[in-house]
């Protein structure tokens, strides 16, 4: 049987990062993910499996780093919240042009500036549509518990290569702070030079006689080129919106009534379901687990089955946008939200719920 | 079975470290749980409390409004959580922080002089131990064989001797622990 | 005699490092930039690293220096090489890892990554061209402009109440732990280049020593910039640059 330990969101996204062949952690302190790097620091990795971690000076140092790491086709992340990934978004957008792999970790707080350090879901769009500049998009990736922040290490590693693409694990400050029981699942080594050879052909590790030097670069000042590469960006955005949509549904089979919420919020509408349930209410929720690509299509047969969705965020109506898009008028759309590191309650919801479908 | 508790007091008082171990003890029986503070500026000094949720199904929402027990270990916890124990509910407190004894009649309210059994073991840290002992005695949601485990898995290796002596403060409190008024 | 009479090994006084591209540069006659690839591409050819070298190239003129000397790259987004240098050698620390960076991009915009890259004393080799001017963007003020100096941005010269004073930042860095060997060379003369191959050939062998970071200043022409033919920007450089940077080894911790 797996081990099950009781941990934080933060603490598993650094026990998954050893346990799961990661080559190097660079990152900076910021409330809430601090733990994520404490972690590794008490683990000393760089005993055991040989991975490096390193406190920067900065954001955007960690994030290069993150960059230098990637170019050289090994497993690389960082991990910040989000005063510190608006820091980051330089890097990211260079990441994203010189198509490269790497997990960057974006436990939100509240906003704008520096905000408050309670939790918040209020870089939704920040993730989801860009955050840096250039046509670009990152895989976004939305744990619910500590068990995901474990699990989508790994998973956001596979989709990193798989792509040769940044993915961001965009919790919050609730499922970072949460513990919970996390199941451990057996350790991969990490690789060795000749397997990182194998599936990153063109790391720079040194060129050997015999290849053509390789060139991590983002940079191209012909037109016409530049264009071809925003044009194959753009192919691979659409293989990752066909083939990689994840999302997760809660009694929608019969559901009049949906939601939509992602991360810490899914959890809240799922019991939110459970009380309208009761009540005789055929109520349903939707999760979203990968933002990007959103599952646009599952909400889109929705949207034409139940008399309303209501999108539940911690923000002031972001994934909304994405939600009416989806719905494209099959169904009035409404939103319900919280600022500011309030958080709301399932009775809460179930209360606007309400008002917004004019139900006693 | 799903029990919902908030415990709550001073940063300093082991509130956290409380609700882990009560926490691990529930995973040691297989159950699920949930364990979230407030964090932020109470951090440091202040009230501190965290939210445990232990469940034998899958555990939604984190975030709760009403509590089947709460431990309160300051006034201004009992002032701030004394109301949303649901009815038929439990209250667990120490006297010696509270100068408003709790007035809620259709929970059970009982006490746990916890300094009292950290002055006679001799050892302040235990105090939280005899605390969680008092409300074990009232639920007995999680057995003591796993408690045990809980307090293995919760406390590293380097202070072994601390697991017996946090073992002793939860039996002191079980057996310490004062009905005030029941609805049980 | 034939011309086939004269094409013999021993009679060779000149060759191309086989390291350096057939790419035509794209620098301006005079610069030094040239010079500076030719001397790292001979360094990596002579110690036989080139399967275990990692450039990282900067933003600015040397933004394609990855174009030139045929190893693997990195180009690097505006003054974050130490970074992305750092990482490389950590994960890869049989590696020889260097950055090549211009004195806007290095002292301006990048100093942080560098000042903490130096304290961290990582086992890196840094390549610093400072030819107090932004060339790239044409012609601004550089961090390390001299007074009165005139650029594209310090019409009337730089003044130091307006703008500000120099940085010697080569001083600044070999005040920190971590830096184990720092000099400043410049290429404008055979004798001059030698020393400055030599410079960066110890950075190299440094590198791989684990006694720390490594930074060779080039004191360096932009005729373009400077609005000087190559023959006067070499004249000016040693007159007014080597007053306020002057040339030699500062700090050499094996010493």
């Amino acid at each position: 049987m797996a081990e099950k330990i009781l941990m934080k969101g933060n603490e598993a996204i650094a026990i998954s990062a050893i346990r799961n062949g990661v080559d190097g952690y660079f990152g900076y302190p910021i409330t809430p993910q601090s733990e994520v790097m404490e972690t590794l620091m008490k683990e000393k990795p760089w005993e055991t499996t040989g991975m490096v971690v390193l406190q920067a000076e900065s954001e955007l140092s960690s994030i290069n780093m993150v960059y230098g790491g990637a170019s050289c086709g090994k497993k690389v992340m960082t991990s910040s919240s989000s005063p510190g990934i608006s820091l980051m978004c330089e890097g990211i957008s260079y990441i994203a042009g010189a198509e490269l792999p790497c997990v960057i970790v974006d436990v939100m707080r509240g906003g704008p500036g520096l905000g408050t350090i309670q939790p918040s879901q209020s870089d939704y769009s920040q993730a989801v549509k860009g955050g840096g500049h250039g046509d670009y998009h990152c895989i976004v990736i939305a744990p619910a518990s500590a068990q995901d922040m474990y699990d989508f290490v790994d998973w956001g590693f596979e989709l990193a290569f798989k792509y040769r693409n940044p993915v961001i694990i965009l919790a919050d400050g609730i499922i970072g702070q949460l513990m919970e029981k996390v199941e451990l699942h057996p350790m991969k080594p990490r690789r060795t030079e000749e397997e990182v050879l194998r599936d990153a052909p063109w790391a720079t590790l040194g060129k050997p006689a015999g290849r053509e030097r390789n060139v991590i670069t983002s940079l191209s000042l012909d037109a016409n080129t530049q264009e071809n590469f925003n044009r194959k960006l753009k192919a691979k955005y659409d293989d990752i919106r066909e083939n990689e949509v994840k999302f997760s549904e809660y009694l929608t089979e019969d559901a009049e009534y949906l939601f939509v919420a992602f991360g810490c919020s899914s959890r809240i509408c799922e019991a939110a379901v459970d009380i309208l349930r009761e009540e005789g209410i055929k109520a349903g929720l939707i999760r979203p687990i990968t933002l990007f690509p959103f599952p646009e299509k599952e909400i889109s047969r929705l949207a034409g089955q139940v008399k309303s969705i209501m999108s539940i965020e911690l923000n002031l109506g972001q994934m909304v946008e994405d939600v009416r898009l989806a719905a494209n008028g099959q169904c009035p759309v409404g939103f319900y939200g919280r600022q500011g590191g309030n958080i709301y309650t399932p009775e809460e919801i179930v209360e606007e719920f309400r008002k917004f479908n004019n139900l006693k | 079975m799903k029990e919902e508790i908030i415990i709550a007091g001073f940063g300093g008082q082991g509130v956290l470290s409380m609700g882990k171990i009560l926490a691990y003890s529930a995973i040691m029986q297989d159950l699920e749980v949930t364990w979230m503070p407030s964090y932020g500026p109470e951090m440091r000094g202040g009230t501190a409390n965290v939210c445990v949720i232990i469940s034998d199904r899958k555990i939604s929402s984190p975030i709760i409004t009403k509590y089947d027990t709460a431990i309160i270990l300051n006034q201004q916890s009992l002032d701030k959580f004394e109301d949303k124990v649901k009815p038929g509910g439990l209250l667990v407190y120490d006297p010696s922080g509270i100068t408003r004894a709790p007035a809620r009649k259709d929970i059970t309210v009982c006490s746990i002089d916890a300094i009292e059994v950290a002055a006679e073991a001799g050892n302040p840290k235990v105090y939280n131990m005899a605390v969680l002992g008092a409300y074990l005695q009232m639920k007995s949601i999680v057995k003591m064989e796993n408690v045990v485990k809980g307090l293995e898995k919760s406390i590293p290796a380097r202070y072994a001797d601390m697991i017996q002596k946090n073992r002793e403060a939860i039996e002191k409190g079980k057996e310490k622990v004062k009905i005030i008024s029941s609805v049980l | 005699m034939e011309i086939s009479d004269m094409i013999k090994p021993e009679n060779l006084v000149y060759g191309k490092p086989a390291l350096l591209t057939d790419n035509v540069m794209h620098y301006c006659p005079g610069c030094s930039h040239g010079t500076v690839h030719k001397l790292i591409a001979e360094v990596i050819e002579d110690m036989g690293i080139q399967d275990k070298t990692i450039g990282i190239s900067p933003v600015g003129c040397s933004v394609f220096a990855y174009n030139y000397i045929d190893i693997d790259w990195q180009e690097a987004a505006h003054g974050r090489a130490p970074a992305l240098a750092t990482a490389t050698k950590r994960l890869c620390p049989d590696k020889y890892v260097f950055t090549y960076q211009g004195d806007g991009d290095l002292a301006s915009i990048g100093t942080a990554e560098i000042i903490h890259a130096c304290s961290r004393g990582e086992n890196i080799v840094v390549i610093f061209i400072n030819n107090g001017i932004y060339g790239m963007t044409g012609g601004q003020m550089a961090p390390t402009t001299l007074l009165g100096m005139k650029t594209s941005t310090t019409p009337y010269g730089r003044d130091a109440k307006l703008n500000g004073f120099p940085l010697k930042i080569t001083e600044m860095l070999a005040a920190l732990d971590g830096t184990a060997y720092i000099s400043r060379q410049s290429v404008h003369t055979a004798a001059a280049a030698r020393k400055a191959k030599n410079a960066i050939r110890k950075g190299f062998e440094y590198s791989s020593k684990g006694v720390g970071l490594s930074f060779i200043e080039i004191v360096s022409t932009c005729n373009s910039g400077w609005k000087l033919s190559p023959v006067e920007a070499n004249k000016w450089m040693v007159e007014h640059m080597f007053a306020k940077y002057p040339v030699g080894d500062i700090k050499d911790v094996l010493k």
